[in-house]
């Protein structure tokens, strides 16, 4: 395998496990299990209430920034970086 | 010095500095005219994705929308934000890296064809005007107010701003005066919220406030919602849905892919100097979007909330209990004068009942009550954020900074987004395929002409609107989420999408999409012609129009898919440029000419 293909795998690997997590936050805890989750509470919030409104925004910037950071590593690593 | 002259100082202020930085960064090539400059930061560049994204739909519209819709109204504030983790991790990098101006110059070359390319620019042009629409609702909303004339009025005064407004400058100019708006919108949108968060709850963060306890009490403020909406009949604020859930989970999606499929805000990085940089770009973008979109549901909240007190002013059913018309606060005044807002004395007794009269469970409790109906008989959601700082009777200040920065939001998206029509107007279907020799002059002369156009059109619209400014810019979301996203992410993900099967993909999705919202808007959204009706029970398993475009994405892949194994893969060629635009190495700067 070259290392094209594995820079490419690496990439894909990381891409489908932050996406799992997009969506366990948002469709996951905010929409489907929702009304479970309501019945914990987080302060003064209802927690399925919570992820749709505040956590799962939270949740998001936290991936992206993630993302960035491993793939700047993986660029390195691989030596396909720029410059 | 009284409210209104200091609305007009604020405003004036804040559109002076706009209008210098714009004149400072004038546009003056056709490259400065669609690009951002090459040496802005992540940060700043972020910043003024932010303010390019966050329009009238975001400012005015969507806490309004929250207040009434409460939990079911999640779907704009995940849908608006989830869709940059799409864009993050599946295109912007690649698109960074095949480093050219827009989306159908490279879906052109990627499935090297013309048709495709073409197809692209409708679908993009489709989708940019749609939701240009949706900001001149926003537009003549706070116009109307600024100005306080009736809503017509205040969209024609509107229209002639974002005309001039738009014209001036370009890529370039924008991105300076979009930083300084974002500044003046965050601001506009924040201090207001801090304030009556403050004076709710003692917490200062809206964030927290809306869990926080209510002031001398031990209920939170949200529990404390639940049971004044619940006195009056209507839902559950924390628990109501919209429509269904798999409703929700669609409308999400959609929003979400759309995001991702928007040309304004993916143009933004093509530009960016290093593949690196495109990665950090959209997630300090995030982090500016993320400032406005945690504090929304408070303010929603925190609107809806007060709004109730104000009318229901005592106890529910007491002939005191509810506000006397004659005594109604200034506030009141100011938004019937616009029209959006409308009192009607059903039962003749001079004083306002705001309740569901939908509700059979509180109809025996409204009949014992002497009450015959709402009263309230308009309360357009779209005024509520405007509104708020008066209800909650914030300082004139206050009240003035967020009507500038109401008016910031909604320029500085339909600048970008008029760019973006102009564009491909000028530079994808002129230059790149009618008329491949037009004079830079000319290039940029048709893109000014083209944006009049839109603007006209999206001001017809502004006058019918078929829908809040915020349901009106989801629909434009389902527009791009079915066509332009799939095409996208296949180019980059799938090495084998050939031009047969991208082309029909988008034909198809957009079609199904368009069908699908045109049958119970009307047919180019023109009242009365809707063929199906607007009514909920002939929805596809209970799905809203706004909400459809996930299902167009689907039908584009499956038709993508199915085409391109039936026809010639991509020549060598192209898979080798697919190959290239996965690896960072070797990203030059972006090209077009």
């Amino acid at each position: 395998m070259s290392d094209r293909e594995a820079y490419w795998k690496a990439n894909i690997r990381l891409v489908a496990g932050c996406l799992v997590v997009w969506f366990i936050v948002s469709f996951g805890f905010g929409i489907i299990l929702a009304e479970p989750l309501n019945s914990i509470s987080l302060g003064g919030y209802k927690l399925g209430f919570w992820f749709a409104q505040q956590g799962s925004i939270y949740t998001f910037v936290f991936l992206i920034f993630f993302y960035a950071w491993r793939m700047n590593k993986l660029d390195r690593k691989f030596n396909v970086h720029e410059d | 010095m009284d409210l209104q002259t200091m609305t007009y100082l604020a405003v004036g202020l804040s559109f002076s500095l706009y209008i210098g930085i714009a004149f400072w960064a004038r546009a003056r090539t056709t490259g400065d005219f669609y690009v951002a400059g090459k040496g802005v930061h992540p940060v700043a560049n972020g910043m003024a994705t932010a303010a390019d994204w966050m329009s009238a739909a975001s400012f005015i519209s969507m806490a309004g929308l929250i207040a009434f819709n409460g939990y079911g109204a999640s779907v704009f504030l995940m849908g608006w934000t989830g869709g940059y983790v799409l864009l993050a991790m599946l295109l912007a990098p690649y698109l960074r890296k095949f480093g050219k101006f827009t989306v159908p110059e490279f879906i052109g070359e990627r499935y090297y064809s013309r048709t495709a390319r073409i197809v692209a620019v409708i679908c993009l042009i489709l989708a940019s005007i749609t939701y240009v629409i949706g900001q001149m609702k926003g537009i003549g909303v706070a116009f109307s107010r600024f100005l306080e004339v009736d809503y017509n009025t205040g969209l024609y005064a509107g229209m002639g701003v974002v005309f001039i407004y738009s014209v001036m400058g370009g890529m370039k100019g924008i991105t300076y005066t979009q930083i300084a708006q974002y500044v003046i919108l965050i601001f506009a949108y924040t201090v207001p919220a801090i304030f009556i968060s403050m004076h709710l709850t003692g917490v200062a963060l809206p964030q927290l406030g809306l869990g926080a306890d209510m002031s001398g009490t031990s209920m939170s403020m949200l529990d404390k919602l639940d049971l004044v909406v619940g006195e009056l009949g209507f839902k559950e604020y924390s628990t109501q849905v919209m429509g269904s859930k798999l409703n929700m989970f669609v409308y999400t999606l959609t929003l979400m892919i759309g995001t991702a499929g928007l040309p304004h805000v993916i143009m933004r990085f093509f530009t960016v100097p290093k593949v690196r940089d495109a990665r950090a770009t959209a997630g300090w973008a995030l982090v500016f979007i993320a400032i406005l979109y945690t504090t929304a549901p408070a303010v929603g909240a925190m609107a809806r909330l007060n709004l109730m007190e104000t009318i229901q002013t005592g106890e529910v059913g007491s002939p005191e209990g509810n506000l006397a018309y004659e005594e109604r606060p200034q506030w009141f005044k100011n938004w019937e004068t616009t029209g959006l807002l409308k009192y009607e004395d059903k039962n003749g007794d001079g004083r306002i009942q705001y309740y569901n009269d939908k509700s059979e469970a509180f109809a025996s409790k409204a009949e014992s009550f002497g009450w015959k109906g709402n009263e309230m008989v308009k309360v357009d959601r779209d005024i509520m954020v405007l509104a708020n700082p008066e209800i909650a009777k914030l300082p004139d200040w206050v009240i003035a900074l967020v009507v500038a920065g109401g008016l910031a939001a909604a320029l500085s998206t339909a600048a970008g987004l008029l760019l973006a029509i102009a564009s491909s107007i000028s530079h994808d279907l002129l230059k790149g395929v009618f008329a491949p020799s037009i004079s830079e002059k000319n290039e940029l002369m048709a893109g000014r002409i083209a944006m009049a156009g839109a603007i006209a059109m999206a001001g017809y619209f502004g006058i019918h609107p078929p829908d809040f400014a915020a349901g009106t810019v989801a629909i434009a979301f389902g527009l791009a989420a079915s066509s332009i996203f799939p095409a996208l992410m296949m180019g980059i993900f799938n090495k084998k999408m050939n031009r047969a099967g991208a082309t029909w993909g988008m034909i198809a999705g957009i079609s199904v999409t368009m069908l699908y919202v045109f049958q119970h808007k009307g047919i180019m959204f023109i009242p009365g012609t809707s063929y199906l009706g607007g009514m909920e029970p002939s929805w596809f398993f209970g799905i809203s129009p706004n909400a459809f475009g996930a299902v167009g994405a689907a039908v584009n892949f499956a038709v993508a898919i199915m085409v391109s194994k039936m026809t010639a893969p991509p020549p060598d060629h192209i898979q080798h440029l697919v190959e290239d635009i996965r690896v960072p190495a070797g990203a030059g700067s972006a090209t077009g000419h």
